[in-house]
């Protein structure tokens, strides 16, 4: 099959698509509204249905109604509309249902701004919802992992029955690059005999749920659940070593960011300068086990983020006391400058002030 | 021995959690009936919300999915969208309907959604224990309004029926009550058009049925009755809105 | 080794993201490893627009371009002024001075004044100022074959657009002419 060039928004709406997405519900946010205008000219081709809905709120709860009557369903969104949703994701979680949602993250707090950012880190990783639940966040890099993430999440989300979360940003949802649509490794997928189709005289009626008013019976429930996440932690965490043979200093960055560590890296290079990253595909399963491998040759980390700090979190219980954390950030739409993020490493490393 | 009663298998064995001489009780048994009679049960799915009637999903003999406060129409939606051949009904109180869910339920008119809307308004929430709702009346005590509802503080009553009755999509609408024998039978008629509007494909249909909350009314069963006739019925007249017919 | 970043910026309407996207799209079909971004936002409306192109033999880390642009193209003043700083030493700057009677300030860039809009009138079809500037920075920068331009040309405006293909290629050539005289 040959490439394409896509914009990224268009590029997650195709790729949804050919990865079974029958249902989308959805409200208008910028900066992702190409992927609902794709999706509703392109689903009803493809035997699905898209829906405006009045406010996100209402969209997420349409997305919970899908996905208990059995539909492969998705909704997509933008930081401030995520955080309308979360009630609604913390149903489909607690009710055990598979959906996929997609965020485009924008600057915040508040109506924040529209340019790209990683502040919404806290929100898509820590629930955001109520309760005790998790789900998979991807966070790709770059349209082509964005596409063959999108083709793949809706059948990680009928396998574990749980939503999952597709994060870019901005920049990701406007960007341009070739893309190849492939089919993902196909799983083993359980037969949904829980969905509400009408019992037709032929079961028990189904009964889709987040309601327990006895205690034991929520603590069980909320147990069951556990281990669904430690399978999704084994399973399903993802993550790029990128140079860390013998690195002096290790980056750690995802999403767009990633992609300037890697341009800093680049410029080490010519000085012989050894610096690493690890870049997470997964923010929450979050990949401990990467800090832990980080080879003695590193004198500390820096974090790298379109935020204030946030993952520096993750980062700080992975790492668990061992080496110094640095960090930079910029947040608000303003993108890292691979110049500031060099003159951090040379500070780091014991270099120029 | 004849049998003269039976159950509705419209519903479960699940024992009813409702207080004594609450109407919703008697809802149910509308319900279960009309979609027994109607031959839909098997194809029915049910959207219980977040009140007294959260528990709905136990006591209904079909499939059913628990939505969160004020979002069973937009739940229904999804189920619709994804299976429009099933019978897809919503039961909601007037906290969930009328205060956090006004939204949902003017979209889904708005959208002429093929769905059926059982509205329970008895002018107070009856779950979280007594507290002033869109549809309390004025001077109307709750535990949120101790002195009793005020125009000046709270504006006057929603009512749904006639507002939705505006929206083009929503075509049936008809307030209805459950305090005589007469009015059950009435009630019943209702619901069974709104669930045939459905099955006809023209769209949103939705029943009102004044009820009583002898609990946080603070009254004895046959009182709330009395306090329904006197209060609720003046403010909130009873008929029809819409009728399908009107549009043809 | 090419490693082409370029910045296009002009006013909404003259047709510079498209310009970006024929560059990226060349690249894409001659198997190099292309990115495109665009501003975005309320000042797409009307207001300035711009993309950033990189075109690469190597994987594209950041498709963002700072103060490192190759090829920096601008079709109205603001973007001049702009965008001026973003260039990096030694690079080009492409000025369209039909519209910009400023001249370039930087004294490490080559500078080359196209106007873009005077030839297109020439040509008999305001609208193809665009792609005379095209041609000029094909011609400065030899990213990509001309006759992969013309394919690309073909799926970035549609097939429907095809009956104005002649018209843009003409334009295209205009543009390579005048720096190839520029150049002697």
């Amino acid at each position: 099959m040959s490439k394409v060039l896509m914009k990224g928004n268009e590029a997650i709406a195709e790729a949804a698509i050919r990865g079974g997405c029958k249902f989308f519900f959805g409200y208008p946010i910028t900066p992702q509204n190409e992927l609902p205008e794709y999706m509703s000219r392109e689903l009803p081709k493809h035997g699905g249905v898209f829906l405006q809905a009045e406010s996100e709120v209402a969209a997420i709860n349409m997305v919970y109604g899908a996905a208990g009557a059995g539909g492969r369903v998705m909704t997509s969104s933008s930081s401030p509309g995520i955080a309308l949703k979360q009630e609604g994701i913390s149903y489909i979680a607690g009710a055990n249902l598979p959906a996929v949602i997609v965020n485009i993250v924008r600057g915040g707090p508040g109506l924040g701004g529209i340019q790209p950012a990683q502040s919404d880190y806290n929100q898509v990783t820590r629930g955001g919802g109520d309760g005790d639940y998790k789900m998979p966040v991807f966070v790709p890099a770059n349209l082509q992992e964005m596409v063959d993430i999108m083709m793949e999440a809706f059948d990680i989300a009928d396998y574990y029955r749980n939503p999952v979360m597709v994060v870019g940003d901005g920049m990701i949802g406007q960007m341009m690059e070739p893309i190849e649509f492939k089919k993902p490794v196909p799983r083993e997928l359980p037969v949904k005999d829980w969905i509400t189709t009408g019992t037709k005289g032929e079961r028990k009626p189904n009964i889709i749920n987040s309601l327990f008013l006895e205690a034991s019976d929520l603590e069980n429930h909320n147990l069951e659940a556990q281990e669904k996440y430690a399978e999704m932690v084994k399973n399903e965490t993802r993550v790029e070593n990128y140079n860390m043979e013998k690195p002096e200093l290790v980056l750690t960055a995802y999403g767009t960011t990633s992609r300037i560590c890697k341009n800093v890296i680049a410029e080490f290079k010519k000085e012989g300068i050894e610096i690493g990253l690890i870049r997470p595909i997964t923010v929450w399963p979050f990949p401990h086990k990467a800090f832990e491998d980080i080879p003695e040759s590193a004198k500390g980390i820096l974090v790298v983020e379109m935020s204030q700090g946030q993952m520096i979190d993750d980062v700080k219980i992975a790492n668990n006391g061992r080496l110094p954390i640095g960090f930079h950030g910029r947040s608000g739409g303003m993108i890292p400058d691979p110049q500031d993020i060099i003159l951090k490493v040379r500070e780091m490393l014991g270099g120029v002030k | 021995m004849a049998i003269v009663y039976d159950k509705s298998k419209g519903l479960t064995d699940v024992e009813l959690h409702f207080c004594p001489g609450c109407t919703h009780g008697t809802v149910h048994k509308l319900v279960a009936e009309v979609l027994v009679e109607l031959d839909v049960l098997e194809k029915s799915v049910g959207v219980a919300p977040v009140g007294c009637s959260a528990l709905s999903y136990d006591y209904f003999n079909c499939d059913m999915q628990q939505a969160s406060h004020g979002r069973a129409p937009a739940v229904a939606t999804g189920i619709k969208r994804v299976n429009p051949e099933l019978v897809v009904w919503t039961y909601q109180g007037d906290g969930d309907l009328a205060s956090i869910g006004t939204a949902e339920i003017i979209h889904v008119a708005h959208r002429g959604e093929k769905i059926t809307t059982i509205f329970i308004n008895n002018a107070i929430y009856g779950m979280t224990g007594g507290q002033m709702a869109p549809t309390t009346l004025i001077g109307q005590k709750t535990t949120t309004t101790q002195d009793g509802r005020t125009v000046e503080h709270s504006g006057k009553p929603l009512k749904m029926a006639e507002m939705l009755a505006t929206i083009d999509g929503a075509k049936f609408v008809e307030r209805v009550s459950v305090d005589t024998p007469t009015n059950i039978r009435k009630a019943k008629k209702a619901i069974r058009k709104a669930f045939e509007l459905q099955l006809s494909g023209k769209g949103f249909g939705i029943v009102e049925v004044l009820s009583t909350c002898p609990t946080n009314w603070a009254l004895t069963p046959r009182d709330s009755l009395q306090w329904l006739r006197d209060n609720m019925m003046p403010y909130y007249p009873l008929g029809n809105f819409r009728t399908p017919e009107e549009d043809e | 080794m090419i490693n082409e970043k370029v910045i296009c910026a002009g006013f909404g309407g003259q047709g510079v993201m498209k310009m970006g996207q024929i560059i990226t799209y060349s690249g894409m079909m001659e198997n190099k490893h292309v990115s495109w971004l665009p501003s975005y936002g309320p000042e797409m409306r009307g207001g300035t627009a711009n993309c950033a192109v990189m075109l690469s033999d190597t994987p594209i880390g950041s498709p963002v371009i700072t103060y490192d642009a190759t090829a920096v193209i601008v079709m109205n003043l603001p973007s001049l002024v702009k965008f001026e700083e973003n260039a990096a030493p030694g690079s080009k700057i492409l000025v369209n001075s039909s519209l910009i009677d400023q001249k370039v300030s930087r004294e490490d860039v080559e500078a080359y004044y196209i106007p873009c809009n005077e030839v297109a009138l020439e040509l008999g079809n305001a609208k193809v100022a665009n792609m005379v500037m095209l041609g000029a920075y094909l011609q400065l920068a030899n990213p990509v074959k001309i006759e992969t331009v013309f394919k690309a040309m073909v799926k970035v405006f549609g097939e429907k657009k095809a009956k104005f293909m002649p018209m843009n290629e003409e334009a295209i050539k205009r543009g390579m002419e005048i720096i190839k005289e520029q150049v002697k």
